[in-house]
């Protein structure tokens, strides 16, 4: 039999999630609203929650203070380069290990998954001096490849998971059907695998476009994403509580579109494997 | 063309031998079924043929080429797979092209297959739908579709219909053989179902454990099984195998009745026994008898309209003549 669910607590269970559902998004909303007032009212005690003199006059002092496109536009070739080359590695490796699996393959997808367990700090120290010794402090390539790097556990796993779920038999019939290899790939894995295959690159976006340890660390001016715009607002005159929100508020905005556009993949993607 | 010759073909997964070295000749235009317990490697068999396994040992000649070492799609044989393998993204059009398309056939010649095969298989109307939204048996008539375009040498079904309801199960059964009746193209057919095995093929091949325990028409294996596991998987339902002192009288160390030749009495006859469990199929009825003296209870088909119930006594009278003997070893005694 079905579980029933009365009304009262359809209801009890609805305001629940709502609740959790707002505590998660509060500093978020508290960034955003901050964000229009002036410093004075962003540091008032008791603070003031809706009955301020909105105010565009943050937006105006970062947008004159710092090249808000230049930071942009680093975020998308970082997050988007990291994102594309770790695909183009990746699917040929879960392509590998989904379809001709060798004893060894579950080992070395743990232990691709381990390295996610090492604190990032841990090998900050030898990857700065490589940095220094290739010439790629401060350069969007470097970081392209570092956060690639990052991210490939991931991606690997995510696809890897996809692929599984593709019935063999449909690959085998199609090679009954005369397909080779590549035509194998092409007209088949690939098309089916396709929702599968957004959901990685859309996550790991989001993922590279979050990160905050390499970048912060890795750049100075050249090459400073987003992550380091709104650092570059925590110091060095002190705290600006409005201007810090309306250069977080700028800085989440184009991820947070993103993210509400493509919620269902997005959903899919941080599910994966876990329904058919 | 269609003639397929195993040599000593065997196959082992690691140190585990499925299939030991075995030899079998399959003629152009035949029906052929290998059938068998789950896991008894028929359909490893089948995809060796297809290729989609490598033979650990022995030679596979295809209309007298050796094929061993050629890849599944250079062998000219088409296949149905039990899932139906449908490419789920492409309509029923292109899933029945893609063969053709893999080929290299222009589009026009494309079209022209397609729509002739469509016909055949009452699949028109859904030319431009997904393979999700049919039902089973056009699913299962698509993926025949894909394997008829290609003209192949020879079709190879692995369990086509079990994922197929009983009733939609007797009438692709028929459509099939109506399908080899009418292409004469050879076509092997796995299937764990001996009903399936009987009502469609010309030769059966009955395997265990890896091993031909059988090769033979289907009434050939029904009159003269070579061994009990046969005698036993042959025909339904199974045959009463009866040990002890009765087979002795036959010179054997257990004979095999079949229960549709037993003839049931209330009154007079041979074994005398106790009813069971009765089962009514309107046709017939199959008595589970408890005969005194025998391990194990007999089943013995009777006609639609007999009138015994549980825990009436019945007598039993076998026809002498569709005795099987058997020895200690299991095999038949001529």
């Amino acid at each position: 039999m079905a579980r029933t669910v009365t009304t009262p607590r359809k209801l009890i269970n609805t305001a629940f999630a709502w609740a959790v559902g707002l505590l998660i998004f509060f500093p978020i909303l508290w960034t955003i609203l901050t964000s229009f007032k002036t410093e004075a009212q962003a540091i008032a005690s008791p603070p003031i929650f809706l009955n301020f003199d909105w105010t565009l006059e943050n937006y105006a002092v970062v947008q004159e203070r710092s090249n808000y496109t230049r930071f942009l536009w680093n975020s998308i070739i970082i997050a988007g380069g990291s994102t594309l080359l770790g695909v183009i590695v990746a699917v040929p490796a879960a392509w590998a290990m989904a379809f001709v699996p060798s004893a060894r393959t579950k080992d070395i997808l743990l232990w691709m998954l381990s390295t996610k367990m090492l604190p990032a700090v841990g090998v900050l120290y030898p990857i700065y001096l490589l940095f220094i010794q290739l010439g790629l402090l401060d350069s969007r390539a470097g970081l392209v490849v570092v956060l690639m790097l990052i991210n490939l556990p991931i991606i690997v796993w995510m696809l890897y998971t996809y692929f599984r779920e593709i019935p063999g038999d449909i690959l085998e019939a199609a090679r009954m059907d005369g397909a080779t290899l590549k035509e194998e790939i092409l007209y088949i894995l690939t098309p089916m695998a396709v929702p599968g295959i957004a959901s990685t690159v859309l996550l790991n976006f989001i993922l590279a476009w979050n990160e905050a340890f390499w970048t912060l660390n890795l750049t100075a001016v050249d090459a400073a994403p987003l992550t380091a715009f709104i650092a570059s607002y925590s110091s060095p005159e002190g705290l600006f509580f409005a201007k810090l929100s309306a250069a977080s508020t700028m800085a989440i905005a184009p991820i947070l579109i993103l993210g509400w556009f493509s919620q269902k993949q997005l959903v899919r993607g941080l599910t994966f494997g876990a329904v058919k | 063309m269609g003639r397929i010759v195993l040599e000593k073909v065997s196959k082992s997964f690691g140190d585990v031998e499925v299939i030991p070295p075995l030899d079998l000749e399959i003629n152009d235009g035949e029906f052929v079924v290998f059938v068998g317990p789950s896991g008894c490697g028929k359909s490893t068999l089948l995809r060796l043929i297809a290729g989609l396994e490598d033979v650990s040992g022995g030679r596979i000649l295809i209309d007298d080429q050796d094929a061993t070492a050629v890849p599944p799609a250079k062998r000219g044989l088409a296949m149905v797979f039990q899932s139906y393998a449908l490419y789920p993204h492409m309509t029923v059009r292109k899933n029945i092209a893609f063969p053709l398309r893999m080929a290299g056939l222009d589009k026009a010649e494309q079209d022209r297959r397609v729509e002739q095969a469509a016909e055949v298989l009452n699949l028109t109307d859904y030319l431009d739908r997904r393979p999700g939204q049919l039902s089973g048996g056009q699913r299962q008539r698509v993926a025949i579709g894909r394997a008829i375009v290609r003209e192949p040498a020879a079709f190879l079904f692995d369990e086509p219909l079990s994922n197929l309801d009983a009733a939609l199960r007797v009438g692709m059964r028929l459509e099939i053989s109506e399908l080899h009746n009418r292409l004469g193209t050879t076509m092997i057919y796995v299937t764990h179902d001996q009903v399936e095995a009987m009502t469609m093929a010309d030769k059966i091949v009955v395997l265990q454990a890896g091993v031909i325990e059988q090769v033979g028409s289907p009434l050939e294996l029904y009159r003269a099984p070579r061994n009990k596991f046969v005698a036993g998987f042959i025909g339904s339902p199974k045959m009463n195998f009866i040990e002890g002192p009765e087979a002795e009288k036959h010179g054997a160390h257990t004979i095999g009745v079949r229960p549709e030749h037993i003839a049931a009495s209330p009154s007079e006859g041979l074994w005398k026994g106790t009813v069971g469990v009765s089962e009514h199929l309107g046709s017939d009825t199959f008595f589970h008898v408890h005969v005194d003296g025998f391990a194990e209870p007999m089943t013995v088909r009777a006609g639609g309209e007999v009138g015994l119930r549980h825990g009436d006594t019945i007598h039993l009278t076998p026809e002498e003549d569709k005795i099987h003997r058997f020895d200690a070893a299991g095999l038949r005694i001529a």
